[in-house]
Parts: structure tokens; sequence; C-alpha cells
């Protein structure tokens, strides 16, 4: 599915850009972007190096299973084909506090230790598992606690209460993190019955 | 509210020091441990560069080349028959392809309608409450090399839909439109 995304951003992005007389600014978008992409993963990889060698403490140490063990009723609903004691277990236990925390920085690195878990379980190591689709769906459905940058934002634009909107945003992400575990749940379902 | 304040600051100082000590406590060689780990990092990090590139390359032709401006066009319409403010619209669109840009649509509707108007208000619920999608369904997959996606992204939009569509209804109930 990504591929024809991905194809049709781009194909459609040069064609409209022909009409609009715009090409040239195009180019230079792709051009940009690509520099842009390399100067992020850069960015990124002292952060990614210093988690997951953090982790790997933790893991070695026995807390991540420690912790797992505690949300292990609410883990066991929501990824019933990863065994109780396995690392994955852990990984996403991290990721969604990180996530919920607001810890951008350190959320990331932790997710992709997850996947990388997650795969490990996977018999088609090309094709999505149930428990992976059930965790990208939480990851980007999950409850922020502070929207910082939101209430930056807001701060900058003179609100008279830049923080007032905390409780929508939780009203707001708890309903589709329900959402998406049902319509996760259930697309689970349907492709297991071959629709 | 302190509270969470106080637990944002001290939580990364608080991951170190537990991990480190339970480390020590059970006799792990922290310090070999570490680096080894830390190796993974670099192999991950080598794993989603291409996926980056591709994905930022698309999003920026696609943004330059003035084809959003016209989906958001497109949809206005449909959105108002949800009930969503038309000047949202831009957000609901970008909000799942870019993270940087979508704050950068938000930080211009504040400046134009004011962050305490109904509009304001909703898009700074919907920011808050919803993520960059495809950003992190390419990095997340394309870190393991999976090709076949299967559903996920049609429960992950299933799930931001909700969100945007509970934005608007939770604004106007708490806040009045």
């Amino acid at each position: 599915m990504l591929n024809y995304i991905w194809l049709g951003m781009i194909v459609i992005g040069f064609v409209v850009g022909i009409i609009n007389g715009r090409i040239e600014a195009v180019t230079q978008a792709a051009i940009d972007s690509a520099g842009k992409a390399v100067e992020l993963c850069i960015a990124l990889l002292g952060i990614m190096c210093m988690w997951t060698g953090l982790m790997s403490v933790a893991e070695k140490s026995g807390l991540i299973q420690y912790i797992a063990k505690i949300v292990r009723p609410v883990l066991r609903f929501l990824f019933p084909d990863v065994p109780k004691r396995h690392a994955a277990m852990g990984a996403i236990v991290m990721n969604l506090v990180a996530n919920m925390l607001g810890l951008g920085n350190a959320a990331t690195p932790l997710g992709l230790k997850a996947m990388a878990e997650l795969q490990k379980l996977n018999p088609r190591k090309d094709t999505a598992t149930d428990s992976m689709s059930m965790f990208l769906v939480l990851n980007t459905s999950a409850l922020q606690l502070i929207p910082a940058s939101v209430i930056a934002i807001r701060a900058a634009a003179n609100s008279a209460n830049p923080a007032e909107i905390i409780g929508t945003v939780w009203v707001a992400s708890i309903c589709a993190t329900i959402g998406g575990i049902v319509a996760a749940k259930l697309l689970a379902a349907f492709y297991k019955a071959g629709l | 509210m302190s509270i969470i304040k106080f637990l944002s600051a001290y939580a990364v100082p608080a991951m170190f020091l537990v991990i480190l000590c339970t480390g020590l406590y059970k006799n792990v060689k922290i310090y070999d441990i570490f680096i080894e780990g830390a190796k993974e990092g670099i192999t991950t990090v080598v794993r989603i560069m291409p996926v980056l590139v591709g994905l930022l390359v698309a999003v920026g032709v696609f943004r330059a080349s003035g084809a959003l401006d016209l989906l958001i066009y497109a949809t206005k319409p449909l959105a108002s028959l949800v009930g969503i403010p038309a000047e949202a619209m831009p957000l609901v669109l970008m909000r799942p392809i870019s993270g940087s840009a979508s704050l950068a649509i938000v930080s211009d509707i504040l400046k134009v309608h004011g962050p305490d108007s109904f509009v304001g208000r909703v898009v700074s619920t919907m920011m808050g409450s919803t993520e960059t999608i495809f950003y992190t369904l390419s990095v997340y997959f394309g870190s393991v090399g999976i090709k076949n996606i299967r559903y996920t992204l049609i429960a992950a939009l299933i799930a931001d839909t909700i969100s945007i569509v509970v934005s608007v209804w939770i604004c106007a109930l708490v806040f009045g439109r």
C-alpha cells in the first residue's frame, strides 16, 4: 500500500508542478528533502545509540522483564502472539511510556527496538504481524500527557490560557486509542478470515 | 499539572539511574553491555536512512508543487459535512504526513484566528492528539524490512479520524463554538 501512496505523491506532485509552472521549485524541494533526510539521521544517530545501549543494560539486568510482568494482563490481550518473557514486551512498554511523557527522543529508539524484537517472532519477514500493527496503532494514537509543542505555540500566539487544551487533547487521544485498538482487532480477524 | 511537569523533567535521569543501578546490583557488566547495545543503534539508523530519504522527497515534491493545496481545496465540502471547520482542513491532511509542517500550519491558524477562538482550540487539540502516521509507519516498518504492512495504515487512519472528529466535538462541548 505504501508503494502506491509513495508513487502517487511523486507522480501527482510532478504533474501538478508542471501545470502550476512550479517545476523548478519542485525539483529543488526533492533535492533539499533528500539532504534533510540524511541530516535527520545524523542527528538521530547519537541518541539512538545511547538508548539502545541503555536498553540492553536494562534487559540484561532483568528490569524490562520485571516491568513487562506488571502490565502483562493488558499486554496479553493486545499482543496475544508475543511470548510472556520476550524482550519485545519490555521494549513496547518502554516506548509507550516514553510516548506518554512526550520524550520523543527516547520513544523512537525504543520503538525501533520493539520492532526489531517483534520481527524476530515474525515467520514471514516481509509481512507485518498482528502484533506489529497493534503496536503501531497504539504508538500513533497514544496519549501524550503534556502536548508541549502545542502549548508552546499557543503561548507564543498570546493565548490567555495556553494549557487549557490539555483536557480536550486527553479526551480525543483516549477515544482514538480505544477506536484504534478495536479497529486493529477487527481488521486482524477479517484478514485472518481471508477477506 | 506540576506533577506531570516534574515527571517529564525527571523521567530520563530516573531511567538512567534505575537501569544502571539495577544492572550493578545484578552484577551485570554495565559498561561493556552498554557499548555492545549502542552498536545496535548504528545498524538501525543506517537501515532507516533510505526510508527517510524516500519519504521526505515524496512529501517535499507533493507540497512544493501545490498538489497538497489542491487536495485541501477539494476536500473542504466533505469536511463541512462532518462539522470540521474549513480552516482546519490543511492541518487534517498534513498531520499524518509531516509533523513540522503541521506545527507550522497550527501556528499560522493561531496567528490568523487567535489561539482562544473555536478554530484555534480545535486545531490545538487535533495537533496534540494525533501523530505523523506516514512517517512513523515508514520508519518503523522500514527499519525491519517489512514490505507488506497489511491493515496497519487503515487502522491507524481510523484512529486518526476518530481523534479529528472528537477534537471538534469536545471543543464545542467544553469551550462552546
